[in-house]
């Protein structure tokens, strides 16, 4: 058991900063290349004109989900040392409906909004100074509702803990979903197009 | 065999944009790319990808310098501040965050595809798509600080993690998208 490294004290801050600059520029490029620094494709999402960002996104979650779960059960990565976003269902789920008005009248979210600045549209600018300012907001308003905030938590839970199901069938499932999903999307891009 | 030399091949009749549009990646290859470096972000950091966090301590960093006393009063700053021993810029989500802007830009230029241009449909003006890009941008802002992350740290990094708050904030962002998308249904068109 030898990963994460940083986790394990095996790489000094300066690494993992410089680590964290050379990834981002392969998450920026891979979505460049992909063309989802353009808003109209991000947005084709939401009328089934094209389905780039589903295929994207579910490709990568995918990819990323079975190299863990096969790095683990090999043995060479510590699940527990890899930080698990914790779950709050109310205000995640508020947050989620604000966030996907948003998404569909901006075009673009706040990762792809770096790219589609840094390739010139103006839009893409404008989109990340409404999220600066839109985190503005919130954390000047952020006194009046902590306790929603925090409300309803159930703590560092991952689907197979919570529904009582084995790692490798959850995977399994997902994958399985993934696969019908991207078949729907190819099928949905013929019948929309034009 | 009825062979055309290439001088006299048909040149493309399409327009530099849709030739730039036709060169995007297979989805499903940029898909696995991205997937590669979230694991690599994992295995080697035992941390995801981002994006809100970094517009977090950005925020947190220029407001702190403005009004110092205010910001420490706050905790949604405070928590992006740290304990003063780190400058709050140095941070994993904001290398990361600018790494994005760079392989972004590094690849939009070696594909041609870097100009100044403002990406809408034909039924809307220039202004008002750049007013829903800020108003859509603040709403994303204000979403994500209440589910404590956007597409790349919940969607992404949460949905690989299998976190059950991840697969809830990626099930309620389409919902919505979807339920309001006639609205803005002339900003694509």
């Amino acid at each position: 058991m030898n990963a994460p490294w940083l986790g394990l004290g095996t790489l000094s801050v300066d690494q993992g900063l410089t680590l964290a600059l050379l990834i981002g520029v392969g998450f920026g490029w891979f979505l460049e290349r992909g063309g989802l620094g353009n808003a109209r494709k991000l947005a084709g999402q939401f009328y089934l004109t094209d389905l780039t960002v589903l295929k994207v996104m579910f490709s990568a979650i995918i990819t990323a989900m079975l190299g863990l779960f096969w790095l683990s059960k090999l043995g060479y990565v510590d699940l527990t040392l890899i930080y698990l976003p914790p779950t709050f269902l109310a205000p995640q789920l508020v947050g989620g409906l604000v966030f996907g008005f948003g998404f569909v009248m901006g075009g673009l979210c706040p990762g792809t909004s770096c790219v589609a600045a840094a390739s010139g549209r103006i839009d893409g600018m404008m989109l990340l100074v409404g999220m600066l300012f839109g985190v503005f907001i919130f954390n000047e308003i952020y006194p009046l509702f902590t306790e929603f905030y925090a409300s309803t938590p159930l703590g560092q839970v991952t689907l197979a803990e919570q529904f009582d199901l084995s790692h490798g069938l959850l995977v399994f499932a997902i994958v399985a979903m993934g696969l019908g999903a991207f078949v729907m999307a190819e099928y949905l891009e013929n019948r929309n197009r034009n | 065999m009825n062979f055309t030399p290439a001088s006299q091949a048909p040149a493309s009749p399409a327009p530099a944009s849709a030739t730039n549009a036709r060169n995007y990646v297979n989805p499903y290859l940029a898909g696995v790319g991205i997937g590669l470096m979230l694991l690599a972000a994992f295995v080697l950091v035992g941390r995801g990808l981002g994006a809100s966090g970094a517009f977090s301590s950005v925020v947190a960093t220029t407001v702190s310098a403005t009004a110092p006393g205010h910001a420490a009063a706050n905790p949604a700053y405070a928590g992006y501040l740290g304990d003063g021993t780190v400058h709050p810029l140095r941070d994993w989500l904001v290398f990361e965050i600018i790494g994005v802007t760079i392989g972004g830009l590094l690849s939009a230029w070696l594909a041609g595809r870097l100009r100044l241009s403002i990406e809408r449909g034909s039924q809307i003006t220039d202004r008002a798509r750049l007013l829903y890009a800020f108003g859509g941008g603040t709403l994303m802002g204000i979403g994500a600080k209440l589910a404590r992350g956007c597409t790349s740290g919940q969607a992404l990094t949460g949905g690989a993690m299998l976190s059950v708050g991840s697969w809830l904030f990626v099930a309620a962002a389409f919902a919505a998208g979807y339920a309001a998308a006639p609205l803005f249904k002339r900003s694509w068109k």
